[in-house]
């Protein structure tokens, strides 16, 4: 049988070195829609969704302030609440993937493997920093975010690697995914902002999706608010530096036209999204502890 | 074409063997042209509009984005394993009553997602309901009939549950 089902890290990673041209299948939201219009085609597959080690999620670290990701977490379980507290933004972005039915099974390292512009966690990873754990029958390495997206639906992945693990930093402080797209269901991302705030750390970091071929920080902006914004009381930016975080955040973007948007309305898009991240983040007031 | 030995499915319970398939096809293929179970529906094959939901393990997912192949060793339940003729499921009585069915083709999706949404939980909100039925699209757009079936759907699960 060309397709291995594996039950197993190790058993894929071997069934992978023995089909080093064979396809990783995860959630196959995006795989079967290429199969089915006939632009794929299929020799070996291995079936990654029944291995329960790609599935869990953990703390770790001295502090619990890492969260370790199984590379086959769902999108339905990235929104369930108690990883939503976590990383509320990677929750939002998954929130916005497809339909129930496509969340159900598309999978954290299927949308990493994609690496397409409008892969709606992306930017959520990229404004967290990330990093990318890829596992093969000969070891394992780990990538930064930006190491691992290298181009239009092209990532760091050599024959016979596979995406184990994803870890982020649990941060302190409120975070936003904000999307724009033709209607609110079922929609591919015509522009996408995350924005994450490390009070302890007083920064603000802040990444873009469907304006470039990989997902953007926009450092410029992240260095101005992290000077100027009241981490102490969250208050809200007066609007002369609302409008200048927004300037530089729309000018990090690099879009282009296509056929689901124009550059200029991405990049409006985007200055739009900015103000309203950095407006929702700095209510004007903390928030109560929980 | 690369043929495929032959595998077999659990679906509604039942063990079917598929003998002629050939790689790449969906579970929604195989259900439809291998095995006869015509009710999930065929339109975009891309995981847009949700007329081939099925349950797997239990989820509602598009089977159109299933390889068939992979599906093996899981428990699959289609439309056919909702009700029968002369004996629906509380789910598809309640759509024949609110007269929620036009031309019928995303009417199996439905079903099955509103099933699957009831069995979760059974008084949701409105926002919830839209939320569950939001990967089925009705081109007839008969959304507000649909939306009075998962009511009557919902009160008569109730009922049910609290004799």
């Amino acid at each position: 049988m060309p397709v291995t089902i594996a039950t197993s890290i190790d058993e894929a990673c071997a069934s992978l070195a023995a089909h080093p041209d064979a396809l990783v299948l995860a959630g196959g939201t995006d795989l079967m829609v290429e199969v089915n219009r006939g632009v794929r085609t299929i020799g070996h597959v291995v079936a990654v969704d029944r291995i329960p080690e790609l599935r869990g999620w953990s703390l770790e670290g001295d502090r619990a302030d890492v969260l370790r990701l199984g590379a086959g977490t769902t999108c339905t379980d990235l929104a369930e609440p108690a990883l939503a507290s976590l990383v509320p933004a990677l929750a939002q972005a998954a929130r916005t993937v497809g339909s129930p039915q496509i969340r159900n099974t598309a999978t954290l390292g299927g949308n990493l493997a994609t690496a397409s512009p409008a892969g709606d966690t992306l930017p959520v990873l990229a404004a967290l920093d990330a990093e990318i754990e890829l596992q093969s029958a000969g070891g394992a390495r780990r990538l930064p975010l930006d190491e691992f997206v290298t181009g239009v639906k092209a990532n760091a992945l050599i024959p016979g690697e596979l995406i184990t693990v994803i870890r982020v930093p649990v941060l302190e402080g409120p975070q936003e995914f904000l999307k724009v797209g033709t209607r609110n269901a079922m929609v591919i991302a015509v522009t996408s902002l995350a924005l994450v705030v490390d009070r302890p750390g007083r920064n603000v970091r802040i990444a873009l999706g469907s304006v470039a071929p990989v997902p953007l920080r926009a450092v410029e902006a992240e260095v101005l608010v992290a000077e100027r914004l009241d981490f102490e009381n969250m208050a809200s930016p007066d609007s002369d530096l609302v409008d200048r975080f927004a300037d530089l955040v729309a000018d990090a973007a690099r879009p282009i036209d296509d056929h689901r948007s124009s550059a200029a309305y991405r990049r409006h898009a985007v200055r739009v999204l900015a103000r309203r991240a950095i407006l929702r983040a700095f209510p004007g007031s903390a928030p109560v502890p929980a | 074409m690369t043929s495929v030995d032959g595998f077999s499915l659990s679906i509604n319970g039942h063990n079917r063997s598929v003998v002629d398939a050939v790689a790449g096809e969906s579970l929604l293929f195989v259900l439809r042209e291998r095995l006869g179970l015509a009710g999930s529906k065929n339109a975009c094959e891309e995981g847009e509009c949700g007329s081939c939901t099925v349950r797997l393990d239990g989820e509602t997912v598009c089977s159109c984005l299933v390889l068939a192949e992979a599906a093996a060793g899981r428990e699959v339940v289609t439309i056919e394993g909702l009700g029968s003729e002369g004996d629906l499921s509380d789910v598809q009585q309640a759509f024949l009553d609110a007269g929620a069915v036009q031309c019928g083709f995303c009417t199996p999706g439905l079903l099955m997602a509103v099933d699957a949404l009831l069995d979760d939980d059974s008084k949701p909100d409105d926002l919830t309901v839209r939320e569950a039925i939001s990967g089925n699209l009705c081109r007839c757009t008969g959304y507000g009939r649909i939306l009075d079936a998962v009511d009557r759907a919902a009160a008569a699960r109730q009922a049910e549950a609290t004799p």
